[in-house]
């Protein structure tokens, strides 16, 4: 018995996990089954059994399959699949950087260079990028008045501001995991590598790489995954062209004030990316214990 | 390999003029050393005295301010660590953790240019080497200190440098293994015939396993020999003491005529020694060693007059199985008698506080630069 007493300290984390993970989780599942009211709302079922067995809860989820929206999911895909290659190529160099060629004294100011961003809320940082992207912003201002170009380029509202967008605001989730895995390689391998023949990039394809795939697969999974369901920044620098499966379900609750269809796409996505992660588990699962 | 079998003493490694300085504090200062081929070299000092920056300036892993490496009559000073011909034995082995045994032994052949199947001869002969068949495909993680230790001369040695580098790696391992690691080591440069040069702190593991040593202080070598002269013929008072010949006595010198010099302990003793080689000063004060093994407690001066005895008091003894080390003082001054207790029954027996005479014989002086 006298072994037991830890789980008292589980409670509060299983509570909150209960109350405000779990909970609403079930509430939007049982909504996905429901169908739209004529005025928002849901369609009172009269009867039980009849509904259950006429398969008319899974009209949702067949809807969710309709052609009008599989480009966006194809869509929404791609830019999820271009952010983390952008954000895996940006970041990687960054952090090895910081990690293999920056003083252990200013390591710290690096990293805070690349967290302070975060102290500010994303939407602010994200309204921010329209000020420098938008015909009278600041990067067009500069270009006409150093004669470069003579009339604005269009930075906004196109796939480009909205992949920049997401690219920088992944970017930390990507180096940060990179870095502490970066950090945790032992110098002496290094040495080791170069004192048996292998040069720079010997030295990183045979050594620093492998050692670093624990955080770049972490770095790919939180960057994929939030990219793949964001709406902010699609809705702000893509304009109204650019929808993501993000957009789509925040206009079911939103707009369309069908929560019944917008939760269908919210399981939809959800089962597609524990998908991914079990297919990525299998791959990887067996050299790195983060997954 | 014929030639390196005759142990010839043609220089392998040439340190020419070495120094180098980190933040401003100097590390090692003007080094100039030389290795044979074929030796079993160690550097010997204690922590901190730049052995360790020596032997990563050899392998290239650090640039030295001024001097020259030179490898086999090449000058590699500026050459990166790896085009070089020599390979390191890590202190905590440093194997690559995500492969496992045969591939990290395999991990130079792979610049080597060879077949698969050359590359699979080459590291299964290092295997044999070492004594490690059956665990190829162990990750580094399922592998006892020892073995590890293994692998990584396996690794370096598969390359056949022409000088294995050594940096203390017999530390991480329990005192019982170390010993058997250091036979090992020994043996196996014997087999392999390259040059080892070997980094220590540990003055008895430098004896037993190097063929000559060389002693760092404070960045600059202060004696470089075969370990009977480190030991029985320290040069310098850093060595003497290193090398645990701790009874460090100031004298004053009186020529006496060419064959004849006299001694005198300030308010101890006064005799006469023979004019010998080692004993080139003039007149004036001087320094002189006596180790604690050479030195033993009468309870009456030695006649003889190839003996010195001086009065004192026993202060304290502590019985160490093989040996009994006893402290005496002589006028304030302490000396230190180690004796080896060769029979069941002690012989001997003083107490505290009890007048005596540490004896020594005259020839077992020995004389430090000044």
């Amino acid at each position: 018995m006298r072994n037991k007493i830890y789980w008292v300290f589980l409670i509060p984390s299983v509570v909150i996990l209960v109350f405000f993970f779990l909970f609403p989780l079930l509430i939007m599942l049982y909504y996905s089954f429901l169908q739209r009211g004529i005025y928002g709302g849901f369609e009172p079922i009269e009867d039980v059994r009849e509904y259950i067995f006429s398969f008319a809860w899974v009209k949702n989820y067949i809807r969710v399959f309709d052609s009008l929206y599989v480009p966006i999911y194809l869509r929404s895909i791609y830019i999820a699949f271009l952010t983390t290659i952008i954000c895996l190529f940006i970041g990687y160099p960054v952090a090895y950087f910081i990690a293999l060629k920056v003083k252990p004294e200013n390591k710290i100011l690096y990293l805070f260079f690349i967290i302070v961003p975060l102290w500010t809320s994303f939407l602010i940082r994200t309204y921010a990028w329209i000020l420098i992207l938008r015909d009278e912003g600041l990067i067009n201002l500069v270009l006409l008045k150093i004669g470069l170009i003579n009339k604005p380029l269009p930075l906004l509202y196109n796939e480009f501001s909205v992949l920049l967008g997401l690219v920088y605001g992944e970017l930390p989730f990507m180096i940060l995991p990179i870095y502490a895995s970066l950090e945790k390689i032992d110098i002496g391998l290094i040495e080791a590598s170069k004192d048996l023949g292998a040069d720079e990039l010997g030295t990183f394809k045979r050594v620093i790489l492998p050692l670093t795939l624990p955080g770049i697969v972490v770095g790919v999974t939180i960057v994929f995954i939030p990219t793949l369901g964001s709406f902010i920044v699609s809705d702000l620098l893509g304009g109204a062209k650019s929808i993501l499966v993000g957009n789509l379900i925040q206009n079911q609750f939103v707009v369309a004030r069908d929560k019944p269809f917008g939760s269908a796409i919210a399981f939809v996505l959800s089962s597609f990316v524990l998908i991914l992660l079990y297919i990525y588990r299998k791959i990887w699962g067996k050299e790195i214990e983060v997954l | 390999m014929e030639e390196l079998a005759s142990f010839s003493s043609q220089a392998l490694v040439e340190i020419k003029g070495i120094s180098k300085s980190f933040n401003n504090i100097k590390v090692l200062n003007n080094i100039d050393l030389t290795v044979n081929k074929g030796e079993f070299f160690s550097l010997l000092g204690p922590s901190g005295c730049g052995k360790t920056t020596l032997l990563r300036i050899i392998a290239g892993f650090e640039i030295p301010d001024s001097g020259k490496v030179i490898i086999d009559g090449i000058d590699y000073t500026d050459v990166p660590p790896y085009k070089r011909p020599v390979n390191m034995v890590f202190q905590n082995y440093a194997l690559f953790p995500h492969l496992n045994v045969f591939e990290n032994i395999a991990f130079g052949l792979r610049y080597q240019n060879l077949g698969k199947i050359e590359i699979r001869r080459r590291v299964f002969e290092a295997l044999e080497l070492v004594q490690l068949v059956g665990f190829e495909n162990r990750k580094p993680s399922e592998l006892s200190g020892g073995q590890k230790q293994r692998v990584a001369l396996a690794r370096a040695l598969v390359l056949k440098p022409k000088v294995l580098l050594l940096d203390e790696p017999l530390n991480a391992l329990d005192p019982k293994l170390r010993k058997e690691m250091q036979i090992e080591l020994k043996k196996l440069q014997h087999e392999v015939k390259v040059t080892f040069i070997f980094v220590t702190h540990d003055q008895e593991e430098a004896l037993s396993i190097s063929d000559r040593i060389a002693v760092i202080n404070r960045g600059e070598i202060e004696q470089v020999g075969t370990g009977y002269e480190i030991f029985e013929k320290p040069r310098t008072e850093f060595v003497a003491n290193f090398m645990g010949a701790r009874n460090l006595f100031t004298g004053v010198l009186h020529r006496l005529d060419k064959h004849m010099v006299e001694i005198e302990l300030p308010n101890l003793v006064r005799f006469k020694v023979f004019n010998n080689k080692n004993l080139k000063l003039n007149s004036g004060e001087f320094k002189f060693v006596v180790r604690p093994e050479k030195i033993f407690i009468r309870k009456t001066p030695v006649k003889n007059q190839a003996f010195v005895s001086i009065p004192a008091i026993v202060e304290s003894k502590l019985y160490y199985g093989a040996s009994t080390r006893w402290i005496l003082k002589a006028n304030g001054f302490s000396i230190f008698v180690e004796e080896q207790n060769r029979g069941i029954k002690l012989k001997n027996e003083f107490s505290p506080g009890e007048e005596v005479y540490a004896v020594w014989e005259k020839r077992n002086m020995v004389f430090l630069e000044a």
